[in-house]
């Protein structure tokens, strides 16, 4: 096996082991911690794949800033066992029965995909990199990019209305 | 030696390269405890320390022991494992930083040449930026594990004022990026090196990043998340032993990279003398480097005092002036900053 193999199943079991801990975790800020190493892991697959620029955003915007307000919601309202509203145990079965199929129509659909089987997964490519994605970004996808940005921009406004209500 | 593909004495290289380093943060940080002190001193027309050893030099190691040999309590309500976890965070997201700045030019060993920076990335500014946002997480987790309303309250005012100035500071940041052209902060340096220091280029940027700086590390005057005389110790409060000490020289190491990271990106790095060719002297590679390296830490030395300096000499911020100083002010500065910097290259095509 080559390093990056190793690396590669290494990531990936990380990932899947955490990801699994923070569905078992009975606290919810284990909860969020694990969640934190899965954005790790994942942001580990990026480098694997030459895409430092999306890893290291992976790492700023989901491990440094929503996980910290999530943290702090958690914190805050001090979220554990007994304060926790017992749902109905049917209600789990359907959503165990609900996820699952999900799972069931996505893998079927992307078992057979054409980009999936005759994508070139190139380690070391140049498509990662920033100032590929920046071109891109701005001369390809620039009507997209702006739309999203506004759409963001707008949420923020909305965030400061909602805020703002109390006064 | 190549294994797996990989060049095994480059792993060697580096791993001894990043144990000088992180020795090197360690005994700095040592002795920033000893020189705040002797600076605190000075301005409050103080002696210091000056028992242990000559001159008192021995004083931080006295403190060392002492930290060693008190009682390590852990709190009974405290969620032990996230209790341990949190200093432990602080201590590692302050070290882990190190790993981009270039501490020199490149030094030629056993017929080598090793670059004297752990990892020149073509991402690394926003690979501070990424460590820095995880920073929070040390003193959170230690804050809510304390099970302490005291040291939740300080944790989250930690926490809010690392988010508010981080922004600021990464808006000052894009000017300087618009400039440089490049995240990898070996090719900031370099262009330093050549042209003119950043600090010359972008004055205000460097302002409002020496600001947030300073309340990214929980400085006076923004150190309200351990105000004592309202929070006990903030999110430390329960903590004792080493496990408060990697709390407080976690605190120092943020402070000597802050340090290194505004030396680097503003005031040349490892550039010895501003506006003049140093390779006019004909040093060989070796010399230039560890000339550059010393440089590179006079200036950090410089910024460090700067730290003590300012802790020495304004009082803290009440909560809100804090909080507006961030949003309000620092927030629209840095956007104007962003728009002139933007305007001016788009003008002169530069």
């Amino acid at each position: 096996m080559s390093i990056i193999e190793i690396l590669f199943w290494f990531l990936s079991a990380l990932a899947v082991g955490a990801a699994l801990m923070m569905v078992f975790s009975k606290n919810p800020v284990y909860s969020v911690l694990w969640l934190i190493v899965v954005f790790f892991a994942i942001s580990g697959h990026y480098i694997l794949l030459n895409a430092q620029f999306l890893a290291v955003v992976n790492i700023i915007v989901y491990a440094g800033a929503i996980m910290v307000l999530f943290l702090f919601v958690i914190m805050l309202i001090n979220l554990n066992a007994d304060t926790e509203p017992q749902k109905n145990k049917w209600l789990k079965i359907a959503g165990v029965i609900a996820g699952g199929s999900l799972l069931l129509v996505f893998i079927a659909a992307l078992r057979q995909s054409d980009d999936v089987i005759k994508a070139q997964v190139s380690m070391g490519g140049e498509a990662g990199l920033i100032k590929t994605l920046g071109k891109t970004l701005f001369t390809d996808y620039v009507l997209p990019f702006e739309i999203s940005s506004v759409l963001f921009l707008s949420a923020m406004v909305g965030a400061v209305v909602i805020g703002k209500k109390g006064d | 030696m190549i294994l797996l593909a990989v060049d095994w004495a480059m792993v060697l290289e580096k791993t001894i390269f990043i144990a000088v380093i992180i020795t090197i943060s360690l005994v700095v940080a040592l002795y920033m405890t000893f020189g705040e002190r002797k600076v605190a001193a000075w301005i409050q027309d103080r002696i210091g320390p000056n028992r242990a050893g000559p001159l008192g030099l021995l004083q931080p190691l006295a403190d060392g022991l002492k930290m060693f040999f008190k009682e390590e309590i852990i709190p009974t309500s405290s969620n032990k494992a996230l209790f341990i976890l949190g200093p432990s965070l602080a201590m590692v997201t302050a070290m882990l930083t190190s790993a981009v700045i270039p501490w020199g030019d490149k030094l030629e060993l056993f017929g080598r040449t090793i670059s004297l920076q752990i990892a020149d990335v073509n991402i690394g500014i926003l690979y501070v930026f990424g460590i820095l946002s995880l920073g929070v997480y040390g003193i959170m987790i230690g804050a809510w594990a304390s099970n302490n309303k005291f040291s939740l309250m300080g944790g989250l005012r930690a926490a809010s004022q690392i988010i508010s100035y981080e922004l600021a500071m990464g808006l000052s940041l894009i000017a300087l990026l618009m400039i440089t052209g490049s995240l990898s902060l070996g090719d900031m340096v370099r262009q330093q090196q050549e042209g003119l220091w950043n600090v010359i280029v972008q004055p205000l940027g460097f302002l409002i990043f020496l600001v947030c700086a300073f309340a990214e590390c929980n400085r006076t005057p923004f150190d309200l998340a351990e105000a004592e005389n309202e929070l006990i110790g903030g999110y430390h409060s329960e903590y004792s032993s080493l496990k408060l000490g990697f709390y407080l020289f976690a605190e120092y190491i943020n402070m000597f990279i802050s340090s290194a990271i505004m030396a680097t990106l503003y005031f040349g790095g490892y550039d010895i003398i501003p506006f003049y060719d140093e390779s006019a002297w004909g040093f060989s590679t070796n010399v230039m480097a560890l000339l550059g390296a010393a440089a590179l830490f006079a200036k950090i030395l410089f910024f460090i005092f700067l730290f003590m300096w300012v802790r020495w000499t304004i009082p803290r911020f009440r909560y809100d002036q804090l909080m507006d100083l961030g949003w309000k002010k620092l927030i629209p500065l840095a956007l104007l900053n962003m728009l002139i910097t933007a305007a001016v290259i788009l003008w002169w095509k530069l």
